[in-house]
């Protein structure tokens, strides 16, 4: 259905894409595969109309096509579902199904009546339990993303293209997703399906793409390859299968949280997080799972001072108990967290390295009303070098910088406070395979020193490639505490789940 | 010399460029422009915007903005009158509270601080939007200004307190030392100092910030007290160079100095920008002023030109960050 022969992208000084060639085929998903970098988004907008100067054929039914913007690949039924949304938060589901493209009485009136007629036929096509006039902020993410397919939907579009669509939505959520990506794949569409996920691209994909450093490193079907096979394609080399934690851990707690429980902020008598207790021992990975909505990130939020007045419970670090009201009380406690999302929480990207690395250790650089400039400049190199950030130096803007090398900036900004206990809120989310290894390393490391860390992950591979022991989350509650030689994906997933099933 | 970062050393070049384009062309077009009398003129007509330009630039960087510069430069400038004419009369006895010069002054400056104290109480205490905060500060300051000088103006003040306004010192006009020290705090402030980070990196990403340990309630305040306290500065020159508190002095003030701040390039949605940036800003609209009359251009076009002036920077501000 739609074909590209040589696609060619330059950017100034780059080689984005390089002599790209590939087919979608009607009722089949295929999966575009590869690391950040690998040209995967540039791919996505020369199909959906965003680039126009590139080199090369896209020939769709046959013919061959130029598209002057996105409307225009729209109109001839090539959607793309970006990974952010794009609907308005304060309209309702209709008039965001409709936005731009409103339907009218003669009078060049809103046909509401119209709208609504097709809205509901869309709405129960895709088995979205919701009404046309229920505004979008009001949604769950994974309704607002079946919204987001239906927009695509009204357009009779025949090639689909999802970027990432995963990555926000619970387990349950994504299970519906699939369902309507079979019911599209039967009628004859053809589904582009990106994301980092491989075990869901061998439960969903028939076909797949790799791109590796922007050319099309090879394409097949699903069937006839293997996990380890499609990771080594898109690494290009072998991947060492991370090997489970052995080590024997005295027991030195670090870390002693005690009966904490935290308030939901609105609604009354709601609780987020039920006394919660957990020790992290001096040197210990304690990987921390559950699903979306489990309490994972309030956990770290609330230990590290974020929701004071809301949460209540008690705190020790290294023996003492303390009593963390804000982040200065934490990291005065020689608490750290690295949060989940770098971009929004964890770096200012318009500031560089340096200012972005020294930002919580400023009292004790200034002196008389002066930043000592040497010594911070002599405490960012060495943890450029320590952690192997790939910059051409301290002054370079933390935006310019990949997702791995931005995670290690935010690790190396705690570092510096030197703390006892760091808290990460899913460490690699959005970075490649490869800088992930590395930052499991880097945690391997750190831990080695004697830092106690907690981590929160989704990623059961991750947890279990990680953690010395496993805490697993459900509503807000500690459901099981598993030593990671006990551990499988099963018990987890079992805690995890907990009393949604029983 | 180092820059914060790299950006802003370009930006700083793109005002500087503009202004000497803007001289070259006006000492082309008037033999007058291009003299020792009418650069001092130009500064010390500019003196009073960069003070409160350079309050204003702290503010925006933390994406904040503050409309009450000049009431709150109004309000300053008459109680410094007041106090130093009238001083507080006490009616039960009949007599009143004399204030030294220095007192009177002092006495500006602590209502500068406090009024910007109140803004910034009001921002971070009750989430109030800064724009709607310092909106309703205008409205109140400047009615404060009224009942404080009845709607007349205050004058008769001293030969001593024109000075500060009129005199000269080593040279140089009283005001432009006054704003040059103005600049060089200011300029320590935001690139030597961890509240100068502070301000930078609430303006970039104040989640981030506030994550880093930073105490944004603290720094806003800060910021916001400095502003006031920067056009109490600006309302005490004011006053003192016309010998006269006008109930109205600083009318729209704000406009002129959120324009300097943004023809200097500083990014309304905080987080970018520089000190430099903004006083080159504040020469410019100077400048722009000074050319206009000595070319017999009507008031009213003049004050055309600077709005195309400010449209202008903008855009170009807009079309840069874009390119990055």
């Amino acid at each position: 259905m739609l074909k590209a022969v040589g696609i060619t992208k330059r950017f100034p000084g780059v080689l984005a894409l390089d002599n790209v060639s590939f087919e979608f085929e009607p009722g089949k998903v295929t999966a575009i595969i590869g690391e950040n970098g690998a040209g995967k988004s540039t791919l996505m907008k020369i199909l959906s109309g965003v680039y126009q100067d590139y080199e090369g054929q896209i020939l769709y039914k046959d013919k061959e096509v130029k598209f002057a913007n996105t409307k225009a690949a729209q109109e001839n039924g090539i959607v793309i579902i970006h990974q952010e949304l794009n609907l308005v938060p304060w309209l309702t589901v209709q008039e965001n199904i409709f936005l731009g493209r409103e339907m009218t009485t003669w009078l060049d009136t809103l046909d509401k009546k119209q709208m609504r007629l097709k809205t509901e036929a869309l709405l129960k096509k895709l088995k979205l339990n919701v009404k046309a006039d229920d505004k979008i902020a009001d949604l769950k993410v994974g309704q607002q993303q079946v919204v987001e397919i239906a927009k695509a939907l009204l357009y009779d579009s025949e090639v689909i293209i999802m970027d990432e669509p995963t990555s926000a939505i619970s387990e349950g959520e994504v299970e519906v997703l699939f369902k309507i990506i079979e019911q599209l794949r039967l009628e004859g569409k053809a589904i582009v399906y990106i994301s980092h996920k491989l075990d869901e691209l061998f439960k969903i994909a028939d076909n797949f793409v790799v791109l590796r450093d922007g050319k099309s490193i090879e394409s097949g079907q699903m069937k006839n390859i293997n996990h380890d096979q499609l990771i080594q394609k898109m690494v290009g080399r072998e991947i060492h299968k991370l090997e489970r934690s052995t080590r024997v851990l005295e027991n030195n707690p670090i870390l002693t949280v005690q009966n904490l429980s935290l308030k939901h902020p609105y609604s009354k008598g709601k609780m987020l997080l039920h006394d919660i207790n957990l020790e992290l021992n001096k040197g210990e990975i304690v990987g921390i799972f559950g699903l979306m909505g489990a309490g994972r990130t309030e956990l770290l939020e609330s230990i590290f001072g974020l929701n004071n007045g809301r949460a209540s419970g008690n705190i020790s670090v290294d023996g003492k108990p303390c009593n963390i009201k804000t982040v200065t009380d934490a990291i005065n406690n020689k608490l750290a967290l690295v949060p989940e999302d770098r971009k929004h929480d964890g770096l200012v990207l318009g500031l560089d390295i340096r200012t972005n690395m020294t930002l919580p250790i400023l009292n004790k650089l200034e002196k008389f009303g002066f930043i000592n400039r040497k010594e911070e400049k002599k405490n960012v190199e060495k943890y450029i070098k320590e952690l192997h950030i790939k910059t051409p130096g301290d002054k370079q803007l933390a935006g310019n910088l990949s997702g791995g090398n931005q995670q290690k900036i935010v690790i190396a900004k705690w570092l510096l406070t030197q703390p006892l206990v760091i808290m990460l809120d899913e460490p690699t989310r959005g970075i490649d395979i490869h800088a992930k290894t590395e930052i499991y390393k880097l945690i391997k490391q750190l831990a080695a020193t004697g830092i106690g860390i907690l981590m929160v992950s989704s990623e059961l591979p991750e947890i279990l490639a990680v953690s010395d022991r496993v805490l697993v989350m459900c509503e807000g509650a500690i459901t099981a505490d598993i030593k990671i030689e006990n551990a499988t994906e099963d018990n987890i997933l079992k805690a995890a789940i907990g009393s949604l099933t029983a | 010399m180092k820059t914060l970062n790299n950006t802003i050393s370009v930006e700083k070049l793109r005002p500087l460029i503009a202004l000497f384009l803007l001289c070259v062309v006006l000492s082309l077009l008037s033999d007058k422009f291009l003299t020792v009398n009418n650069a001092w003129n130009v500064m010390r007509q500019i003196s009073v915007n960069i003070c409160i330009s350079v309050g204003m630039t702290l503010i925006v960087l933390t994406s904040g903005i503050d409309l009450s510069v000049g009431s709150v430069l109004a309000l300053c400038g008459a109680v410094t009158a007041g106090l130093l004419k009238n001083g507080i009369p006490i009616e039960a006895t009949n007599t009143y509270v004399g204030f030294t010069l220095l007192g009177a002054i002092l006495a500006g400056l602590v209502v500068g601080g406090l009024l910007g104290f109140f803004n910034g109480w009001v921002i971070t205490k009750f989430k109030v939007p800064p724009f709607v905060a310092t909106l309703a500060m205008l409205t109140i300051a400047r009615g404060l200004t009224m009942l404080f000088t009845k709607g007349f103006p205050i004058s008769g003040l001293g030969k001593e307190f024109a000075f500060i306004g009129t005199g000269w010192f080593w040279g140089m006009p009283i005001p432009v030392w006054i704003s040059l020290i103005v600049i060089i705090i200011a300029f320590w402030l935001t690139t030597r100092t961890k509240i100068g980070r502070y301000i930078y990196a609430i303006g970039g990403n104040e989640k981030a910030a506030k994550l880093s340990g930073i105490n944004i309630k603290k720094v806003k305040i800060t910021v916001y007290v400095i502003a006031g306290v920067l056009a109490a500065v600006g309302g005490i020159m004011v006053t003192s160079r016309l010998d006269s508190a006008q109930p109205n002095a600083g009318m729209s003030f704000e406009l002129d100095s959120i324009a300097a701040v943004v023809i200097g390039g500083t990014s309304l949605s905080g987080g970018r920008g520089a000190i430099l940036g903004t006083v080159l800003g504040a020469i410019i609209i100077g400048v722009l002023n000074n050319g206009l009359v000595l070319l017999n251009v009507s008031p009213f076009w003049q004050q055309v030109v600077k709005g195309f002036v400010i449209l202008l920077a903008v855009i170009i501000d807009k079309a840069n960050s874009k390119a990055e």
